[in-house]
């Protein structure tokens, strides 16, 4: 569904993404990996176009990202942000529903807002929660109002960002177990960003290693732990020592 | 040859400064005019702008326009010229004073808001959001803020040159024994249309030229809160002198052409 055929994004002199190839098939789950500063979030961006690639192609059903229509495009993809990245001016359910209060799939304000407290309903919240301002909500609370934005709309396609950063144990476990529970209910192809083992496994039916810009291993989750690659070995353990530096 | 280089340097960023500002302002021109339009942005733009700008305004002009008689009546004292006090205070209000000040607080009150608003959700990703959420953010975010301070400001302007006049006038009745009829008489036999419509028509340039560099140096922050002071000193900077450089053209094709 969706492909990467080698694409390169560079910052200035920083070579970013160094050829990243990758395939993500309907109605999976892809977990991507890697150290920091390694280009996950540029990846994403790219298949968003909040990045434009230097060279490459980024598919979607076999259309080019750049040729699609960007509305139409956009109206099928869902994104949980790191940081939640709610809107601070709106209140909860405004933030939520914001797709569907604007635009093609502008829907009348009652129906809008009940939708809104459904989704936050769906993520564990209740609907006092609905007319709070997001900067009165504690931080796992805000995952969660970013995740039943994500949702809103019924996205075919859902990103997740750092989904767990932030979050003390219990708390990730809950949005793992949420993105599990609704990527499965919802049959959505996902992409999730990560560096917590625990999410990966929660979350996963495929795993990519993204390591100096290019994609070093990827496969089933089930084959991670015998993938055989140092640097994959390396990274699921948490190791010091081994092929990725540790200073970078 | 390096001084050389170095002022070369300048000149080449100041001109791709300028190109770069240019493109944007088209750009907002161009989501202005084409659906889908955001009134309730527009609205809020017009309150936060307008009518919260209003006290700073008020206050702002009452002390100039007080100010101003004091000085025109000690210097006219020089030469038997006390009398001028109300026709000077309203033309020198509704001609330089009045736009400029106004102009000059919107950049310090609204450009500098509009730019930290703007960055900070650049550098929290909400700008991100509201991409993936279709929705563009030039014509949710620069659009309706650049249209409704082009639209208010000439009328902040206008209430400032009021304000001014009136701040003129009290003191003038209050402390220098000018008669109120005839100051009131004075100042409106000596004002001309075409210092009304410059006023205004500067007041229109200034808000669009303050909400314009919010939204500029807002969309362009670098990372982090130093990004996000950065950008905010910037735009009222540029705000400021743009505002002023903008009136000294705007006088020149006003009075002088």
């Amino acid at each position: 569904m969706i492909t990467l055929d080698d694409v390169h994004k560079s910052f200035g002199s920083n070579d970013v993404l160094r050829g990243v190839n990758l395939h993500v098939a309907k109605g999976t789950s892809m977990v991507i990996i890697g150290g920091s500063g390694t280009g996950k979030s540029v990846a994403i961006k790219s298949i968003l176009g909040l990045v434009t690639p230097d060279s490459g192609t980024i598919t979607v059903d076999g259309t080019d990202v750049t040729k699609a229509d960007r509305d139409a495009f956009l109206a099928r993809f869902g994104m949980l942000f790191q940081g939640g990245a709610l809107f601070d001016s709106l209140p909860v359910w405004q933030n939520v529903s914001f797709r569907l209060l604007r635009g093609s799939l502008a829907k009348p304000k009652e129906e809008a807002r009940a939708i809104a407290v459904e989704k936050l309903r769906r993520v564990g919240l209740t609907a006092d929660v609905a007319d709070r301002l997001p900067a009165e909500l504690s931080g796992g609370m805000q995952k969660r109002v970013g995740l039943a934005r994500a949702i809103a709309a019924d996205p075919e396609i859902i990103f997740f960002d750092e989904p767990t950063t932030g979050l003390d144990p219990i708390m990730a476990g809950v949005i793992n177990d949420l993105i599990r529970e609704i990527v499965t209910e919802m049959g959505a192809t996902t992409m999730t960003i990560t560096h917590d083992m625990s999410s990966v496994r929660t979350i996963a039916d495929h795993v990519a290693m993204l390591h100096a810009g290019k994609i070093r291993w990827t496969g089933p989750v089930a084959e991670m732990d015998s993938a055989g690659d140092p640097y994959v070995d390396q990274f699921i353990h948490g190791r010091a020592e081994g092929p990725i530096e540790a200073v970078r | 040859m390096s001084v050389l280089a170095a002022l070369g340097r300048v000149i080449l960023g100041l001109f791709a400064a300028i190109g770069r500002v240019s493109i944007f302002g088209a750009q907002t021109l161009s989501h202005m005019l084409r659906p889908p339009f955001y009134p309730r942005e527009f609205a809020l733009a017009l309150l936060n702008i307008g009518w919260l700008s209003l006290p700073v305004v008020g206050l702002t002009a009452i002390f100039t326009g007080g100010a101003l008689a004091l000085q025109i009546y000690a210097g006219g004292a020089r030469f038997n010229a006390e009398a001028v006090v109300p026709q000077i205070v309203a033309i020198g209000m509704v001609r330089e004073l009045g736009p400029v000040l106004v102009g000059l607080m919107i950049a310090a009150r609204v450009t500098s808001s509009i730019a930290a608003e703007i960055a900070t959700m650049k550098v929290t990703e909400q700008i991100d959001a509201l991409v993936t959420l279709s929705t563009h953010p030039m014509k949710y975010l620069t659009a309706p803020r650049v249209l409704a301070a082009t639209l208010v400001v000439p009328l902040l302007v206008a209430v400032g040159d009021v304000i001014g006049i009136f701040g003129g006038y009290a003191v003038a009745t209050g402390t220098l024994g000018f008669n109120a009829a005839a100051y009131i008489q004075n100042t409106v036999d000596f004002l001309q249309l075409r210092d009304i419509t410059s006023s205004l028509a500067k007041g229109a340039v200034f808000g669009c030229i303050a909400a314009l560099m919010g939204c500029y140096f807002g969309m362009n922050t670098g990372r982090g809160a130093q990004g996000v002071g950065r950008a905010t000193k910037g735009s009222v900077e540029a705000a400021a002198v743009l505002i002023l450089a903008a009136n000294f053209v705007l006088t020149g094709v006003f009075f002088s052409l």
